[in-house]
């Protein structure tokens, strides 16, 4: 068997899908629902062993149409960057606000991604992230939390 | 029906509602030009400024991101031979010659043309056909539901896959199996939740579409080096040219439009298929038709080679909105995304919509065609200055995607847990495009998960456990018959393939 990522891939969602259908079986059922034709757990566990008999074919099978991805060519830095950024700014913005920390993250944004045009990045962050905040708050009625601007007396 | 059409045109045509079908159709042209921003990310990125609509505003204002990311991508395909929806792939064949030729206006405005006449005809026959299958379908019972099911999820994953029928398999399970996630909606028993809180109501819906479209699709980009924009850059470069059809060019669209808007419709409105088979099947179909004279002008920048699948891609995208507004099943990944918004309104469509929300059902069907006027008479023109909006770099852009994604999650729950389940998923689904798994079948699966659940618990509890409900009924057995049809041609396709 000629081993891909594919077939990484296969087998990961393989052990996943019996991580699941352990986890379906584990799942506690009134006592009168025990032996009834339909529980919390019946489509789960059917999912379990759907779950294992796809990836298992996927596993099993010849795959002639292998994709081949050169891993060269990728740009991890800048994508784990990003992502990084996006989890300070979902850590962050709870507690400071809506309009500072998404202001940052898109100011922060465009500079990992090399950007260096400084108005422009700072009109498409602070100004921009203003209005849409002013077009879901102020004219749509969607409430967005925002400690910063409440502390500063911006919102109400 | 006439009173139905009445107050789904009063609906339609307030100003507010007109104004969403405007944004919507610009805004969805713009995201359908950009390769790889289809009309899934176009939608899925509205949600959040949704949430302060009423349900036929929202849905209105989706409807025309679904019709202006068609029509944007057909430019990109015309003038550049990079289609920006896969709907769009065969609109190139003859658009891109024609453009090749100095005939780039003419070949626009014969698409954009072709594009309205098969979206009006498409919406006439919706207008007819959704009232009486909303009728037929109140006699559907839990069984043909499930057995329905299981032919949507098959039939997406078949068309979807390219080739890859067991990696579309695989989604849908994946999409099942995140759908179960949270209490059980009948016995409050929660499950997969691992005692921790923030899953106890299970995974939300926009989550899951922002995380596996919009933000995946974002760090795509960033990691294979793309560049959307640079496609948009050369629109805006582009010489169009006159925009006038001819006589004989007009004559010859008469013939290919009310064909190909049949065909358009009609598989539009089979689970799965859509636009982008659509398209194909009425190109082919058109190159059969036709004279021997007219046929060896095709790839060459023929008049009906183009007319015939723009005619039925727009045709489908109304065919698509058949089963879920009669069903409550989403034929495409793009409906799929609509119902999910729809749900989160507590609207739930099926056969009642009809009766129960009219101003919903028929102010959608009427949109729809004030969003094939305004497509034509506003983004034709406009399309040049639409692409020169485009050309923002895509440093620009992607952080733009992020926070357009992380705001939605965060207006809707105001829970880190859900930015960071967001992220873990959005990871997921970048890794797994790379090679080839299809998103679109994991995001219909996880819409129709819960249905699915409730219909097979009423189905074996009312047949005491037995799976004779599936041929008990001869519909159910049809439906399921159609179901291996689908299976036994895909796997018998690939065998053929290989040798």
């Amino acid at each position: 068997m000629n081993i891909n990522t594919t077939k990484i891939i296969s087998l990961l969602f393989f052990i996943f899908s019996a991580f699941y259908l352990y986890t379906a079986y584990q799942i506690q059922v009134f006592a009168f629902d025990e032996n009834a034709p339909f529980n919390a757990r019946t489509f789960p566990i059917y999912l379990g062993y759907a779950g294992l008999f796809f990836s298992g074919l996927k596993l099993i099978l010849l795959d002639p149409n292998t994709i081949k991805v050169d891993h060269k060519n990728l740009e991890y830095k800048k994508t784990g960057i990003l992502i990084l950024i996006a989890i300070i700014y979902g850590a962050t913005i709870l507690k400071v606000g809506y309009f500072l920390t998404t202001s940052l993250f898109l100011f922060a944004s465009y500079y990992f991604l090399g950007e260096r045009r400084w108005i422009l990045m700072f009109l498409l962050s602070f100004p921009f992230v203003a209005a849409f905040m002013y077009l879901l708050h102020g004219i749509l009625d969607i409430y967005l939390r925002d400690p910063f601007l409440q502390s500063i007396g911006v919102m109400g | 029906m006439i009173e139905g059409i009445l107050i789904g045109l009063k609906t339609a045509l307030t100003f507010q509602n007109i104004l969403m079908v405007m944004v919507g159709c610009f805004f969805g042209t713009i995201i359908g030009m950009l390769p790889g921003l289809g009309p899934m990310t176009a939608i899925a990125l509205m949600i959040p400024i949704t949430y302060g609509f009423d349900p036929a505003t929202g849905l209105i204002l989706m409807a025309g991101v679904y019709y202006g990311a068609v029509f944007g991508g057909s430019t990109s395909s015309i003038l550049l031979n990079a289609p920006g929806v896969p709907g769009t792939v065969a609109t190139s064949f003859d658009g891109y010659p024609m453009a090749q030729q100095g005939k780039a206006g003419k070949a626009l405005a014969i698409a954009a043309w072709s594009s309205f006449a098969g979206g009006t005809l498409s919406a006439i026959y919706l207008l007819f056909m959704a009232p009486s299958l909303s009728k037929v379908s109140l006699s559907f019972r839990s069984p043909d539901y499930f057995a329905l099911m299981i032919l949507g999820l098959t039939a997406i994953a078949a068309f979807s896959s390219k080739g890859q029928f067991l990696k579309a398999m695989m989604m849908v399970v994946l999409g099942l199996m995140l759908a179960s996630v949270g209490q059980d909606s009948l016995s409050d028993i929660t499950r997969f939740t691992f005692n921790n809180m923030n899953l106890t109501d299970g995974i939300s819906f926009v989550l899951v579409v922002m995380a596996t479209f919009a933000m995946s699709e974002a760090l795509t980009i960033i990691l294979k080096r793309n560049d959307p924009t640079s496609a948009a850059k050369q629109v805006s470069l582009t010489e169009l040219g006159s925009i006038k059809i001819n006589k004989e060019e007009r004559t010859k669209m008469y013939k290919t439009i009310p064909r190909s808007s049949v065909i358009g419709f009609l598989i539009g409105v089979l689970p799965g298929a859509g636009a982008t088979i659509a398209s194909f099947l009425a190109y082919g179909m058109e190159r059969n038709v036709v004279s021997d004279v007219e046929k060896e002008k095709f790839g060459k920048g023929s008049v009906n080679g183009l007319s015939a699948p723009e005619t039925a891609n727009n045709a489908a995208c109304s065919g698509s909105f058949v089963p879920m507004l009669t069903l409550g099943i989403p034929g495409s990944g793009t409906t799929a995304v609509m119902l999910g918004a729809l749900l989160g309104f507590g609207v739930q469509p099926g056969p009642r919509l009809y009766m129960t929300n009219p101003e919903i059902f028929w102010s959608i069907i009427m949109s729809m065609y004030i969003g094939m006027v305004i497509l034509l008479i506003l983004n034709l023109p406009l399309i040049p200055y639409i692409a020169r909006i485009l050309a923002v770099p895509k440093n620009y852009l992607i952080p733009l995607i992020l926070f357009f994604s992380v705001t939605g999650i965060y207006v809707m729950s105001f829970n880190n847990f859900d930015i960071y389940l967001m992220i873990g998923i959005a990871v997921v689904a970048t890794f797994l495009r790379l090679y080839d798994f299809p998103m679109p079948p994991l995001i219909l699966a996880f819409v129709l998960g819960g249905l699915m659940e409730e219909n097979l618990r009423r189905s074996l509890l009312l047949s005491n456990g037995s799976w004779e409900f599936l041929w008990d009924r001869t519909l159910t057995a049809c439906i399921l018959v159609t179901t291996i049809l689908i299976v036994v041609w895909h796997i018998y396709k690939t065998f053929k393939r290989k040798n």
